[in-house]
């Protein structure tokens, strides 16, 4: 196996682009991608999306990007892993690269949201969830966090404000990222004001959807010669399942596919949880924050408030999170959103994350969560 | 089109039927050929009580589609007493009284309607609390 290098990336703001399709959307982070790394082609194509089938009545992606990125006749395909299909498009390139069998490879995440109607978008997204036995009685992919999230105040004595500094920091990361779809600061009032969706997730805790793609390029490393400009490395990546309906987990309230992922990605990148110097995790909603913190090894069990009201999670904090918005504020074009969070991880090792910089980052963790926990994928990206 | 999934489903929307594992004793909900909990064949079908308690709730404001007259309304995971758990409405009861921990049991009831008003109406399991003998 070889060691794999990001050398390009790219992405679009997350918004409502009324004015573009899903192919466009796509083709703008491919080519700005392309255009970072310097290239003008590459071996293949992966392209993680959920739900381009459901709201746009396109599927195959891998064909049609391809096609509209000067790329006809190159490899390429779509991966779908619910909210986890951009990582799992990015972990499908990587292993193609560190392989051999492909020299370089784009994994693009892209999501056209704005397609549909509110009440379509939700049931298409809860077609992550399980459909005879889950959504077949009405709940929303909201309605499935609550569920989690009303459980866990009640098993470990937390009040809905407390999870309230994780929205700040996210919405307060966004305000100087360019890329962000919510650029507003919060503060504690405005959250506990927020409009109900499912009790005890309202409107501030939940991400907001939108139109958005991301992508990265891949090489080996051993084709780059070192040249003033920083190597960023990816050290670690990892995925895990769980059952996808929350029911049938062995406890609800642990995600178990996090802590799986993050162990092995920990493993393969020689580092522990004190290592690493910010993570960009899969907060969709504020309860998933404090649940990857803890399975990741970050927080005690039932505490991943804590660290949030503690202050460590802010720029300045000892444990950065979300740093250019998270899904909460930057948005969560859902199967781009693994991509976006590695493009910001590049972003911060580059050092050209702006003020949003996280001081001297070298070690950074990416978490991309799908369904409710039912396939996570870990990634740790090292500079060189 | 519901009409071949609600078909295949009947036993489980209106008996709660699952599965024994004649292997290891767990009872599943639903039904499944692989046993989670050791692994082996688990094709015994097992009729459980339909009584149980609320592990959690959450009432739903913001519905998908095809639940939109339905809203608000309180859905619950329902830990049964032979172990598994649901995810199921509750029903007969105002969203403000559901606490977790209360005692439950099922019933039928309908679900929605598949469609316009020449679709099927699908019935299958909700949650009440425990009725109290007279």
């Amino acid at each position: 196996m070889r060691e794999v290098a990001i050398v390009g990336i790219g992405m679009t703001p997350v918004d409502e682009h009324w004015d573009k399709s899903i192919r466009e959307l796509a083709a703008e982070a491919v080519l700005l991608a392309l255009e970072d790394a310097q290239r003008e082609s590459v071996d293949a194509l992966f392209v993680g999306n959920m739900l381009s089938g459901l709201i746009s009545q396109q599927e195959n992606l891998g064909a049609l990007v391809a096609d509209w990125t000067g790329l006809r006749y190159t490899e390429a395909i779509k991966v779908e892993a619910a909210c986890s299909s951009g990582a799992a498009a990015v972990r499908q390139a990587l292993i193609a690269v560190a392989s051999g069998y492909i020299d370089s490879a784009i994994a693009v995440g892209v999501e056209k949201m704005t397609e549909a109607r509110g009440s379509e978008v939700t049931a298409a997204l809860a077609t992550a969830a399980d459909a005879d036995y889950e959504v077949a009685h009405g709940v929303s992919f909201v309605a499935l966090n609550a569920l989690i999230m009303q459980r866990y105040m009640h098993e470990y004595g937390w009040q809905h404000a407390h999870f309230a500094p994780f929205s700040i920091n996210a919405h307060a990361n966004a305000l100087t990222n360019p890329y962000a779809r919510l650029r507003e600061k919060i503060d504690e009032q405005d959250y506990a004001k927020a409009k109900m969706i499912a009790y005890p997730i309202n409107l501030l805790d939940a991400s907001p959807i939108g139109d958005g793609a991301a992508a990265v390029l891949l090489v080996p490393r051993e084709t780059l010669r070192k040249n003033g400009k920083p190597i960023i490395k990816i050290a670690g990546s990892a995925a895990a399942t769980d059952s996808i309906a929350i029911h049938d987990r062995k406890d609800p309230l642990w995600l178990r596919a996090a802590e799986i992922s993050a162990k092995k990605a920990f493993s393969q990148a020689g580092v522990g949880p004190k290592e690493i110097d910010f993570f960009e995790l899969h907060d969709a909603f504020s309860i998933m924050s404090a649940l990857s913190l803890e399975a990741c090894g970050f927080a005690q069990r039932g505490q991943g408030p804590r660290l949030a009201l503690e202050g460590q999670i802010t720029l300045k904090g000892k444990l950065p999170i979300t740093t250019m918005g998270g899904l909460k504020a930057r948005g969560h074009p859902v199967g781009a959103t693994g991509v976006y969070q590695i493009v910001e991880a590049v972003l911060q090792l580059r050092g050209a994350a702006g003020e949003n910089q996280v001081p001297d980052a070298k070690i950074g963790m990416t978490q991309n969560i799908g369904g409710s926990g039912s396939n996570i994928i870990t990634h740790i990206l090292v500079r060189e | 089109m519901e009409v071949p999934r609600h078909w295949r489903l009947r036993k489980q929307r209106y008996g709660l039927v699952g599965e024994a594992c004649p292997h290891c004793e767990s009872k599943l909900f639903p039904p499944r050929d692989v046993c989670p909990e050791c692994g082996k064949d688990a094709r015994e079908p097992y009729q459980f009580s339909g009584r149980g308690e609320v592990y959690s709730f959450t009432t739903v404001y913001e519905p998908p589609t095809g639940f939109e007259e339905y809203a608000p309304y309180t859905v619950a995971l329902v830990k049964l007493e032979e172990g598994p758990m649901v995810t199921a409405q509750l029903t007969d009861v105002n969203s403000k009284d559901v606490k977790i921990g209360m005692p439950v049991e099922m019933v039928t009831r309908k679900i929605r309607t598949d469609g316009d008003e020449r679709g099927m109406i699908i019935y299958g399991y909700k949650f009440r609390p425990v009725l109290q003998k007279s």
